[in-house]
């Protein structure tokens, strides 16, 4: 391969936070018209080094260049001039503009242009969704837009201005499998264009699918770089870990005489779900899975009494429940560990002791309505023990931890309450390989121990290892059970996709 | 869908129907109502809060909220009389391009605190607030000047054209024409510069503003120097128009201001509202105002008035959000 071919190379770029390495002396070479793949764990420093390519953050040491030059001192208005373009994970889209004026930002704020108009912006936007083959409605708001048109508009903004090298950040975490593909395709066409894209992703499926080369980061340091044809799965898993991680099926057999914890007869709610009946049994872990808006969430939701059904009914250990409200699901038994993380499920700024306890308050407190230490202590030693919580102070907090811890904790504030019926939704989105098989495990245990597990998710792999049956949700119906017998990641992707 | 555009982005064709059938109910009401007068005094009572209420529209749209323009303003408008009586000095152009530089300089203040330290801009504005009242009435002065010098008396009673009726004659006051001006140029910065456009993104989204090379700090500076300026410029007019200097005044009433802005359309939380919008609010509360002057209404029904008007805006903006509803997603079985 040439030396020009490499448009973007980074040279022993170093960064510590407060006396921690986050990158150490990392050199990666991006290549025009190559798809990279910059993979690695949560706390890798792949962010890092993200946040020094597009100019938020200012490397100690190490230099960039860009066409064989030196960038210097790279500024965010820098960057996006010089053509380095990053899709967050948040798409960083403007909520409250149209759809064309969002694709044309960052070529008017490279242009240094005073005055602009809608015309030409939406004359940029016109002429950047042909040459992609993308059809978006550029008139409407993007806060309009589902999710996947989003990602589309934020991959147009970074195409209509001359990028050479676009970084994309865990693009596909918000997708479902039809619109991941028709990502993929999209990234295809700018490969085609000359582009170079960085692809971040700990989705071990699309690093094959996609990349041409690979580069692993793990605790701030490149520990392999080449090509992603010379790599097998287990061995990409072994390099970004550093240790050896099973992703193997992993489920124990029910006894026949396995009672319904959970049973759902005719469950409706007008114009999202009907006709809802399934059971998950004592030890059973039973997958619903569906794409993205096929309802799967809005069914767990009316579970757990967030939006209760209309119709139909609930029974928990065979006993019909009554469930208009959170409470009333609470009451019952049933816990809901919500797939919004950061928003539903955890108190960021509190204390991991304070997050492990506040569903179980009730339980802890004396008649005087005092919070009693001893067993407060007891339900925090507990969890951070049987779900090998990674600390060693339980009062900083849960802020300080990783993804992976986080949804430890989340899951550590419902077991407290040791529920009848334990509703997951994507319980590993975010959470890194070595972390997800782990909080795996924690549900392969508490099954063992009689609890009914309900995992909403369209990770495959996932399903696939940890479910006795999953159930297949398409337009607000469950139209396809897969049962042990025939549980194969294809079989799954095939009811998936439909 | 034809009606839902008649609406337009903001409810600005909502709120132009309802001054219209207000307009017209006070027309039965009272007829003589329906006249030249009613126009020119309507006119004349929302100059200034029409020019607070653009600088406030930029804040907004901005993400941001200023409780420091009456303040800015009134030390502005005061201070430049107080200064023009010391050097015995009279103009009519120059003392308002000083107010509205005096105004800039206090919004500077502001500009720095949230560009700069990225405080929050209530709290910023509201020490702004005290620091500027308490400078005004502690150096500048604290006494009512009711005598104006003759250059601003004068423009006080200048005319841009005056219609004479059977009840008497109308007069649209002068200073109506820069108070126009400054709409079309605001409508113009908002809609067709970069700058304007990038107001809108940053209170739209902050932090993408600044990962796609928005230079956050510096519109930001521009907001507040802006609204400063509009301030000064709107407080040396109030006085004009009031013919009289009282370092009292204005502070107390930023809330009408905010609420015209927040009727017309205007998003609380940032990166929306128009100047048409934001003009039909202050047009709104106007004619309610006036309307209820001519009924002899007491002065508390139209806090209560405009109070109800601020409810009923947020609570079409909410209503507005709630109408795009995701699709059904059943496919409802056809039997």
């Amino acid at each position: 391969m040439p030396e020009t071919a490499i448009v973007l190379r980074v040279r022993g770029v170093r960064k510590t936070y407060g006396g921690v390495a986050a990158l150490r002396d990392a050199d990666v070479d991006i290549r025009r018209g190559e798809v990279h793949c910059l993979a690695g764990e949560n706390g890798s420093g792949k962010s890092t080094l993200i946040k020094i390519v597009s100019g938020v953050e200012q490397p100690d040491s190490g230099t960039i260049t860009l066409d064989g030059h030196d960038v210097g001192r790279l500024t965010p208005t820098r960057a996006v001039e010089l053509g380095i373009q990053v899709i967050h994970q948040d798409l960083s889209l403007f909520p409250n503009l149209s759809v064309a004026e969002n694709i044309a930002m960052v070529a008017r704020v490279a242009s240094r242009r005073r005055l602009v108009s809608r015309r030409d912006a939406m004359a940029l936007a016109r002429a950047t969704t042909e040459r992609l083959g993308v059809s978006l409605d550029l008139g409407e708001r993007v806060e309009n837009l589902p999710v996947a048109q989003r990602q589309l508009a934020a991959i147009c903004r970074a195409f209509a201005h001359d990028a050479k090298v676009l970084f994309m950040d865990e693009p596909t975490t918000a997708l479902t499998w039809r619109e991941v593909d028709a990502l993929l395709a999209l990234v295809d066409t700018l490969r085609a264009e000359g582009l170079a894209v960085v692809f971040v992703s700990h989705k071990l499926e699309e690093v094959f699918r996609i990349s041409d080369r690979v580069t692993v980061l793990r605790n701030g340091e490149v520990v392999h770089a080449g090509e992603v044809k010379d790599l097998d799965r287990p061995t990409l898993v072994r390099v970004m870990t550093g240790q050896d991680v099973t992703e193997d099926r992993d489920v124990t057999g029910l006894p026949p005489d396995a009672r319904p914890v959970l049973e759902t007869r005719g469950l409706g709610r007008r114009h999202e779900f009907a006709g809802v009946s399934f059971s998950v049994r004592a030890g059973e872990v039973v997958g619903l899975t569906g794409l993205l808006g096929s309802g799967r969430t809005e069914i767990a939701e009316a579970i757990f009494g967030m939006r209760p059904a209309d119709t139909g009914d609930i029974l928990v250990d065979g006993e019909p429940v009554r469930v208009r409200s959170v409470h009333d699901a609470i009451r019952a038994g049933i816990a809901y560990v919500p797939g919004d993380r950061l928003t539903q499920g955890v108190f960021l700024g509190q204390s991991i002791r304070r997050n492990l306890i506040a569903g179980s308050i009730d339980r802890l407190i004396s008649r005087s309505g005092r919070l009693r230490g001893e067993a407060v202590q007891r339900t925090v030693t507990t969890a951070v023990e049987s779900l090998r919580i990674k600390t060693s102070d339980v009062s900083a907090p849960v802020r300080t931890l990783s993804g992976g811890n986080q949804q430890r904790v989340v899951l550590g504030k419902w077991l407290a309450r040791s529920p009848r019926v334990l509703v997951l939704n994507s319980p590993t989105v975010g959470v890194d390989i070595g972390s997800k098989e782990g909080i795996l495990q924690v549900l392969r245990d508490r099954a063992r121990a009689g609890m009914g597990v309900l995992v909403i998710s369209d990770d495959v792999p996932e399903l696939v290892s940890v479910c006795h049956r999953v159930l297949v949700v398409r337009r607000g119906r469950v139209v396809d059970e897969i049962t042990s017998d025939r549980m194969s990641v294809q079989a799954v992707t095939d009811g998936l996709t439909g | 869908m034809r009606l839902s555009r008649l609406r337009g982005e903001n409810n600005e064709g909502l709120l132009a129907g309802l001054i219209i059938l207000l307009v017209l109910m006070m027309g039965v009401v009272e007829p003589g109502f329906l006249g030249p007068a009613t126009l020119t005094n309507v006119v004349r009572s929302l100059l200034v809060d029409l020019t607070f209420a653009l600088g406030m529209l930029v804040v907004i749209i901005s993400g941001g909220i200023d409780v420091s323009f009456t303040a800015i303003a009134i030390f502005s408008g005061y201070g430049v009389i107080v200064l023009m009586n010391d050097l015995g000095a009279d103009g009519t152009v120059w003392p308002f391009a000083l107010a509205a530089l005096a105004g800039a300089v206090l919004g500077g203040l502001n500009a720095a605190m949230v560009a700069g330290l990225r405080l929050p801009t209530l709290i910023v504005t509201l020490g702004t607030q005290g620091i500027v009242r308490g400078a005004l009435i502690a150096f500048v002065g604290s006494q009512y000047l009711s005598n104006l010098p003759t250059g601003l008396e004068s423009l006080a009673r200048s005319d841009l054209f005056a219609v004479t009726t059977g009840g008497g004659t109308a007069r649209m006051t002068l200073l109506a024409l820069p108070v126009a001006v400054l709409c079309v140029l605001v409508a113009l910065l908002l809609r067709s510069t970069m700058l304007g456009r990038s107001i809108y993104a940053i209170g739209g989204d902050v932090e993408s503003a600044r990962r796609v090379g928005i230079r956050v700090g510096r519109v930001q500076t521009f907001v507040y120097l802006f609204a400063g300026a509009l301030a000064g410029f709107g407080g040396l007019m109030h006085v004009t128009l009031s013919r009289q200097a009282n370092p009292y005044d204005l502070v107390g009433s930023e809330l009408d201001v905010i609420a015209a802005v927040v009727i017309g359309g205007a998003s609380i939380f940032g990166g929306r509202g128009s100047v048409l919008g934001t003009v039909l609010g202050v047009t709104l509360i106007a004619v309610i105002n006036n309307s209820l002057v001519l009924l002899g209404v007491p002065s508390a029904w139209q806090r209560l008035a405009v109070g109800l008007l601020v409810l009923l805006g947020v609570g079409l903006q909410a209503l507005g959000q709630g109408r795009r509803k995701s699709p059904p997603i059943l496919a409802e079985v056809r039997s």
